[in-house]
């Protein structure tokens, strides 16, 4: 109980806020464009990266935090962020490391649950 | 035979539609035409490791069913044609590979089945005695080969159509008391420049289209000389974008016309976006459905038009449009 007399929920609630906005894009484009569902990610990603880039994707983040950093955007912009604190530190070697070592967690558990998924589940049939 | 207009050709002994068996899938088998079906399944899988697999084991099954059914002895079965959606159309060949008939494999896209039957004709029509033609698709190996991996877990655009998971076979003999089948109209290739292989069924209307005028032209029938005119799987989209095209070139075909795709599923209960599609539709809608129906003379004149997009999953990802084909065989008893 105590864990959750402690929560921001003011917090949570701009963390959903801005992943369920980045996820309602999403659904508008599958939608209403021709657009397919690996074209969308590719977009998100290389959008995350360009903001990022640009310095504005990290005020969504001190906003809304995990709601801003978890969606794929996040990832763009984590690759973005990596790339140019590296180049600061460590010159040109940093910007081709950078990016990848700033998401290397993200992309190991990815692998790493994709493959546990992999062995315990089966493709199925969908629904619609 | 006789060759009338541009692309239709009239039969002197018009092939019988002997016999027809047909199996499909679990989602199939809850939709309105469960009844007509000769064997439902209860999973997509059947038993086996892949949905390749299972597919091949389907066409395999319907094969010996119809044969069965028929009481014709297999080595009397002179000819097979046979195609699916699969790349080298390995559902056929893997599932045939024990029949030991003479094998054409085939493909048409969704129009297979209505080509198999085509060709069959010409062959019953000069001397053949007894063909089998058979169509399959599945709703996993399709959604893997053209589309995305169903593990991917993707959601599926409206404008998409649900491929039918299922076989039809039907072997066509030169004497029985029918159906006929009267005349066939082999389609062109039409191209308006669809490129979305979601929305399939805009991409097949105008080759329906241009294959039904034909059709009207080459034999000077209009729309109510048949009880039923029906097409493969163009769908929902495909099916509207058909009646308007007719309605303005003077044709109206509202009351008689139909679609396989809209036929197989319940459009409320099952939400399948756009209808159901794949050589198996009309192969399935047709050996189950519309062949009892023409049994029991409740239809009586029928056109049968299989329509198929010519793409594959490469042409898709370089850009390419997709190029239609729909073809027409008259069936008549």
């Amino acid at each position: 109980m105590e864990f959750l007399c402690n929560l921001n929920w003011i917090e949570l609630l701009k963390c959903f806020l801005v992943s369920g906005v980045l996820c309602v894009i999403g659904q508008i484009l599958i939608d209403k464009t021709k657009l397919t569902p690996a074209r969308i990610l590719v977009i998100y990603v290389t959008t995350g990266v360009i903001l990022g880039g640009l310095g504005i994707y990290q005020y969504l983040v001190k906003f809304a935090g995990a709601g801003a950093t978890v969606p794929l955007t996040g990832f763009g912009y984590n690759l973005a962020n990596g790339t140019i604190q590296a180049a600061k530190e460590d010159g040109l070697i940093g910007a081709f490391t950078g990016g990848l070592k700033a998401s290397s967690g993200g992309i190991a558990a990815a692998v790493f649950f994709g493959y546990i998924a992999s062995l315990i589940a089966k493709p199925k049939i969908k629904k619609q | 035979m006789k060759k009338i207009g541009k692309q239709t050709i009239k039969f002197n002994n018009p092939p019988t539609i002997l016999e027809c068996a047909t199996i499909v899938g679990p989602k199939e088998a809850d939709g309105p035409l469960a009844k007509y079906f000769d064997r439902c399944l209860e999973n997509e899988m059947w038993g086996e490791k892949t949905w390749e697999k299972a597919e091949s084991k389907i066409v395999k099954e319907t094969a010996n069913l119809v044969i069965a059914k028929s009481g014709i002895p297999a080595n009397e079965i002179e000819y097979c044609f046979a195609g699916d959606l699969l790349n080298q159309c390995i559902s056929s060949s893997f599932g045939l590979r024990e029949l030991n008939i003479p094998f054409f494999g085939i493909f048409g896209a969704c129009s297979t089945f209505v080509e198999g039957l085509s060709l069959a004709s010409i062959f019953v029509e000069n001397g053949i005695k007894h063909t089998i033609s058979t169509a399959s698709s599945h709703f996993c190996s399709s959604e893997k080969q053209f589309r995305f991996p169903l593990e991917l877990g993707n959601q599926r655009p409206q404008t998409s159509q649900w491929t039918v998971t299922g076989a039809g076979a039907t072997i066509l003999s030169n004497s029985g008391q029918g159906p006929y089948i009267t005349s066939i109209t082999s389609g062109k290739i039409v191209d308006m420049g669809i490129k979305d292989a979601n929305n399939m069924g805009a991409a097949m209307a105008p080759a329906a289209f241009d294959t039904m005028m034909t059709h009207f032209r080459d034999t000077g029938r209009s729309p109510n000389y048949y009880d039923a005119i029906l097409t493969g799987d163009l769908g929902y989209v495909g099916k509207d974008i058909l009646i308007e095209l007719s309605e303005k070139a003077g044709y109206n075909i509202k009351s008689v016309y139909n679609d396989c795709g809209v036929l197989i599923f319940d459009k409320e209960k099952q939400d399948t976006h756009s209808g159901g599609s794949g050589c198996g539709c009309c192969a399935s809608v047709f050996s189950g459905y519309l062949f009892k129906q023409l049994k029991e003379k409740k239809l009586k004149k029928i056109l049968l038009m299989a329509t198929g997009a010519l793409m594959n999953s490469m042409s898709s990802q370089q850009g390419e449009s997709i190029p239609g084909i729909a073809h027409a065989i008259s069936i008549e008893i």
